[in-house]
């Protein structure tokens, strides 16, 4: 009896180990522990047994069954393993195709808007708003409130494009630069002011580096107690932070504005090097923007007594420090919309200027 | 304004350098432009003599020449001048140096095989005439090792500055003298000319004749000098007339010349023969004309001021004086002019007649008053001394005086405005040394500006006197306080919207141009605009004419562009102004786009990873969407309906609203007969919204969000088909199935869309799935089911749908 056992497990061992998928295992399973398999037929002997035939077959043949039953389990969870295997080695996918950029990575912002952003990062930090005003003014916002006085020498250094003269006489403009918008805010809020004042200006004396169509920001405060030294300073902080450098060396040159008084130009201190202005460094001086006091007629053009009120403006081309800071060698290209160029000196969506995690990184 | 070092230092007192002098006159506000000094650059080139000069033995036309340049060691040049020959004196330069006409650094050189150290030049050469026939060839008593340029005068360096329109003073170097005294650098050489006295009464009158029009003149003073000689100038003042870039004429016209450019007073001179009968200024009859000095004529109206004679206009007041009664080398009597002008008319003028003369310059900013007649004075005795013959007494009409301005200025006022504390003294010493004179000792003094400052009107002008003299760098940079007020958001909703706008359309894969604010009329009237007021009346080019009604045309003219360039499908954007009418409430900022050939809103180009499709109006309607919900706009109450403006395809666009009274934008395909119109080929997709047509959101009382609301129940999904009418809008039926029960419906979506075959002609399938949220317990199949019928029933009966078998 025990060697028919022991013959029986051999021969069930040796099934269990041949069987080469899980349906030739199945069959074994069923030949050995099925209703009418071999093992369950040892097992209904039991049943006919003395008991002292019991005590020394049972735990035999229960035994059989187990190590029958744990070897089955153990080779069908390796011929699923085997299988799965085999599917997945038939599942494969070319990673080297190439998947779509991302829209984010390759949609670009016009590097005037970046410019803005960052204009408005730094002087919002300095307690300045943001004002804005339209393109076609009129001769007394663009001139003649700004102390251009009708037929003035002075007019002609902004060559205009006009409108159509109307029935009454006057005759509208494109703003020559972005001051009329001082008017405009001097007229309507109540001092103290601060403001900078981005804007699309016009000219006409267009030739190859000067577009009929350019970009101005400027800056005005008026209070009852800045003066040139917190313009210096206001304009010092400025460079430091749109330049991103530690250092910038400026000279302020006594000038003349029709609109302030006194008026200043700003040169800083640089170092040309093939096509890159670096800041801090160098001997050559470049001028980048103009400012002054005030004038008091404008103050009283707007309503605002000079002896109480005082204050101070700046202007600069947006244009131009974009060039200056970010290498662009021609402004012309910045309004010709070649795709080549914007993807270039344009910037991706998510470079946001901020202070806190720089302006342009 | 442009003038010598030499010619400043007759004014001026000074040991200052060349380099002290241009770097004060930048810092006092006169910018100097360009500084050339010939001395400098011409340095190596000296005097030297021919000792001998033979046949080239290999050239023809070659000399080789022994040159002695001053050392007694001859050097060996070759030479192709037809003048070269021995003895003569020429110039000569090293190798090493630099060749200004040829633009080159001189070698030694073999030319034919004999050896070149050096050479002779011409005028061409060193750039100082067009002269390039032969070697400068100088006469035989020329010191032999001497520097050229300060042999022939050419070492005098000449300073330009950028002068600007506040400073007539500084039209003349002596004004400039005066600037740089008061600066500290040197000391200004008092120069009053001296009266001459009259021998004899003018013989020509002169008569104001403005009628009943305000006068142009408030002042002329005039003399003859009979008996004089004109011819050339002599050598030094051709020499400083050809210095700062001025023909020399003869000595009459070089004197009033060299006073302009001296004292920044212009005179004018008359041949007294040519001259007949008296003088009268007056304006111009409308269409009469003058043949004026520069060989043109002029034809003139009643706004512009002339000088006739009985012969009719003989000079343009102030401007340029007449051919015919000009001086020439056979004058013999001169009348020599001196007089005041209206500035602003002459500005008026001279830019009607497009003249820029060195009056007109002086003039229209504003000359001296007082010095009308010391400047007769001073051009009387020149013409005396250089040209002979006899003076009248001066005649004179109306009264030349610079009005009296007395300013009231409280010392305090240089801190108030520039932040800078100075005691009186020094203010004092500034301002007297400009010509001011300074009254009293108080906190507050009484200042009088000089008759040559008409720039000058306030307290202000005088803060910018002390400061621009004493330099804007003592002023100390002083720290800017912020102030007290909250750090709270600057930008204006309408700025953040357009900020917003431009992030999110590049973050769509969008690029965004800057184009210009005007385009060409047809163009223009292509999209709604070319009206008569926003047409340019002094327009660049054509293509530039008239403000734009829309950014659409020029980023498709930028599409196109790019695509001639080989980038067809390209996608662009713009946020910016557009204008409706001229007003400033007509301008609006729209942002918009274009789309062309295969820039999908999903990528741009071919892909294997899609079918290539070109682009088509659900692009740009996910663009515009994108926008209105970047800038604000309340994504619940937008509604797209078919069509647009003219410029769309009428099928292939949309219009999005909210409400048919306030449409904020368009999208779609772009009408084939504007895509004409702008000259561009298609596919070619655009959208347009106008980002002040976004309802104001509501001000929040807190940044909180509501309250987030979760279901404790699963949402059920039931899909639909419907078959409909090909023209019923999916928009109609995705809306009747939410408003079957807008609690329990969370959420319509169309998932399919078909037509074909298994679907009768003209008819389409639309796949819906309805997503129903259970709000206080878990549904019965049966409550979902009827929900599902009243879906059916109310599509049915809204749309004709049937539901798909």
């Amino acid at each position: 009896m025990m060697s028919d056992i022991a013959k029986l497990e051999t021969e069930l061992m040796s099934a269990v180990a041949s069987a080469k998928d899980e349906a030739a295992l199945e069959a074994v399973r069923v030949s050995a522990l099925g209703k009418s398999g071999s093992v369950s037929a040892l097992l209904k002997t039991l049943g006919s047994m003395t008991p002292d035939e019991r005590k020394a077959q049972g735990p035999a043949i229960n035994g059989l069954k187990e190590r029958i039953t744990a070897a089955i389990g153990t080779a069908k969870e390796a011929l699923g393993m085997a299988a799965l295997d085999a599917r997945l080695a038939s599942e494969t996918v070319d990673v080297t195709l190439p998947t779509r950029e991302s829209p984010a990575e390759i949609g670009r912002v016009h590097p005037i808007s970046q410019v803005i952003d960052e204009l408005t990062a730094i002087f919002a930090d300095m307690g300045f708003a943001v004002a804005e005003g339209p393109d076609i003014e009129t001769d007394d916002y663009n001139f003649t409130k700004l102390n251009f006085p009708e037929g003035h020498p002075a007019r002609e250094m902004h060559d205009t494009f006009y409108f159509p003269q109307k029935s009454d006489g006057s005759r509208l403009l494109l703003r020559t630069h972005t001051s009329p918008v001082q008017v405009r805010t001097m007229l309507t809020q109540k001092p103290p002011i601060r403001v900078i004042i981005p804007g699309r200006t016009y000219r006409s004396d267009s030739d190859q580096t000067h577009p009929p169509m350019f970009h101005q920001v400027e800056g005005l405060v008026i209070d009852k107690t800045s003066h040139m030294g917190h313009l210096k300073w206001i304009l010092e902080e400025f460079c430091k932070a749109f330049f991103e450098v530690d250092n910038v060396k400026m000279r302020f040159r006594p000038s003349f504005f029709p609109f302030t008084e006194p008026s200043l130009e700003v040169d800083i201190q640089c170092k040309r090097d093939k096509g890159e202005v670096r800041f801090g460094e160098g001997e050559d001086w470049l001028e980048i923007l103009g400012c002054g006091m005030v004038h008091p007629n404008v103050l009283r053009n707007c309503g605002l007594d000079p002896d109480e009120y005082q204050g101070f403006a700046w202007g600069l081309g947006i244009d131009r420090i974009a060039m200056l800071k970010y290498g662009m060698p021609d402004l012309r290209a910045f309004f010709e919309a070649d795709v080549r160029w914007l993807s270039h000196y344009g910037f991706r969506p998510l470079d946001f200027p901020t202070l806190a995690g720089g302006l342009s990184t | 304004m442009k003038f010598t070092l030499s010619w400043l230092k007759e004014h001026l007192d000074t040991d200052a350098t060349l380099a002290a002098i241009t770097d004060k006159l930048t810092m006092i506000g006169l910018e100097v432009e360009k500084v050339e000094d010939k001395g400098k650059a011409l340095a190596p080139y000296v005097i030297a003599k021919v000792v001998e000069a033979k046949q080239h033995p290999n050239a023809d036309r070659l000399r080789v020449c022994m040159v002695d340049t001053g050392d007694g060691q001859p050097v060996q040049v070759v030479c192709g001048a037809p003048n070269a020959r021995t003895g003569m004196t020429g110039v000569f330069v090293p190798p090493g140096a630099f060749i200004p006409g040829k633009g080159i650094t001189l070698q030694v050189g073999t030319i034919r095989g004999v050896e070149s150290r050096g050479m002779l030049v011409s005028e061409f050469e060193l750039q100082i005439s067009d002269d390039h026939d032969g070697i400068i060839d100088l006469p035989a008593d020329a010191p032999v090792g001497k520097p050229y340029a300060q042999y022939a005068g050419l070492d005098d360096p000449v300073i330009e500055i950028n002068l600007t329109p506040n400073r007539p003073d500084c039209t003349g170097v002596n004004g400039i003298a005066r600037d740089l005294a008061a600066a500290d650098v040197g000391a200004y050489k008092e120069n009053t000319p001296k009266a001459v006295k009259g021998q004899f009464p003018c013989p020509v009158s002169v008569k104001f004749d403005f009628g009943q029009t305000p006068s142009l003149c408030p002042a002329f003073g005039l003399r003859l000098v009979k008996g004089v000689k004109n011819g050339p100038a002599p050598e030094w003042l051709q020499k400083r007339l050809k210095a700062i870039g001025l023909r020399p004429i003869n000595a009459l016209v070089d004197i009033t010349n060299l006073i302009t450019y001296d004292r920044g007073r212009p005179l004018h001179v008359f041949d007294a023969k040519k001259v007949k009968g008296n003088l009268v200024v007056r304006r111009a009859q409308n269409g009469e004309q003058v043949l004026a000095l520069d060989g043109k004529t002029y034809t003139l109206d009643a706004a512009m001021c002339v000088i006739a004679d009985d012969n009719g206009v003989e000079s343009l007041s102030g401007i340029m004086g007449g051919e015919a009664s000009g001086c020439d080398a056979g004058t013999t009597d001169v009348l020599i002019e001196s007089a005041l002008w209206d500035p602003l008319n002459i500005a008026q003028t001279g830019r009607k007649l497009g003249i820029n003369s060195d009056a007109r310059y002086r003039f229209e900013r504003g000359v001296d008053p007082n010095f009308m007649l010391p400047g007769l004075e001073l051009a009387t005795q020149m013409v005396l001394d250089l040209c002979g013959g006899t003076p009248s007494e001066v005649t004179v009409a109306g009264k030349a005086e610079a009005p009296e301005k007395i300013i009231d200025f409280p010392t305090s006022e240089l801190k108030r405005l520039a932040g800078l504390d100075l005691p009186l003294t020094e203010m004092r010493r500034v301002l007297v040394k400009l010509g001011f004179f300074v009254a009293g000792q108080d906190k507050r003094v009484k200042v009088a500006s000089p008759s040559w400052r008409p720039d000058i009107e306030g307290k202000a002008d005088i803060v910018e006197e002390i400061v621009r003299i004493v330099g804007v760098d003592r002023i100390p940079s002083t720290p800017f306080d912020r102030g007290d007020a909250p750090r709270k958001p600057v930008l204006t909703t309408a700025q953040v919207r357009t900020r917003k706008s431009k992030r999110a359309l590049a973050s769509r894969g969008m690029v965004e141009a800057v184009t210009w604010s005007f385009i060409s009329k047809p163009h223009a009237e292509l999209f709604g605009g070319g009206k008569p007021e926003l047409a340019l009346a002094n327009p660049i080019a054509a293509e530039l004419s008239d403000m734009r009604p829309s950014l659409i045309p020029g980023l498709v003219a930028a599409a196109q562009k790019n695509a001639d360039r080989g980038f067809p499908d390209t996608v662009l954007f713009e946020v910016g102004q557009i204008f409706r009418g001229d007003k400033p409430e007509d301008q609006l900022i729209a942002a918009s786009g274009v789309r062309r050939g295969l820039a999908k809103a999903w990528g741009v180009g071919r892909h294997w990873s899609r079918k290539i499709t070109d682009v088509d109006a659900y692009d740009v309607k996910g663009d515009a969407l994108t926008v209105l919900a970047a800038a604000g706009a309340p994504a619940q109450a937008l509604q797209v309906v078919p069509g647009g403006p003219a410029w769309l395809h009428p099928g292939r666009s949309g219009t999005i609203q909210i409400g048919p009274q306030n449409v904020l934008g368009y999208f779609g395909e772009l009408h084939p007969r504007a895509l004409e119109g702008l000259d561009a080929e298609g596919p070619l997709t655009a959208f347009e919204v106008i980002l002040e047509r976004i309802p104001e959101g509501k001000a929040k009382p807190t940044r909180a969000k509501p309250p987030l609301e979760l279901s404790a129940f699963q949402p059920v999904t039931r899909d639909f088909a419907f078959v409909v009418d090909r023209a019923v809008k999916a928009g109609d039926i995705m809306r009747t199935a939410q408003a079957v029960d807008r609690k329990l419906i969370a959420g319509v979506s169309v998932f399919d869309v078909y037509e074909g075959q298994g679907i009768e002609a003209g008819k389409k399938s639309v796949a819906i799935a309805v997503t129903i949220q259970p709000r206080e317990k878990t549904m019965t199949d049966q409550e979902i089911d009827t929900l599902a019928s009243k879906i059916v029933a109310e599509v049915s009966k809204r749309t004709g749908g049937v539901l798909r078998a």
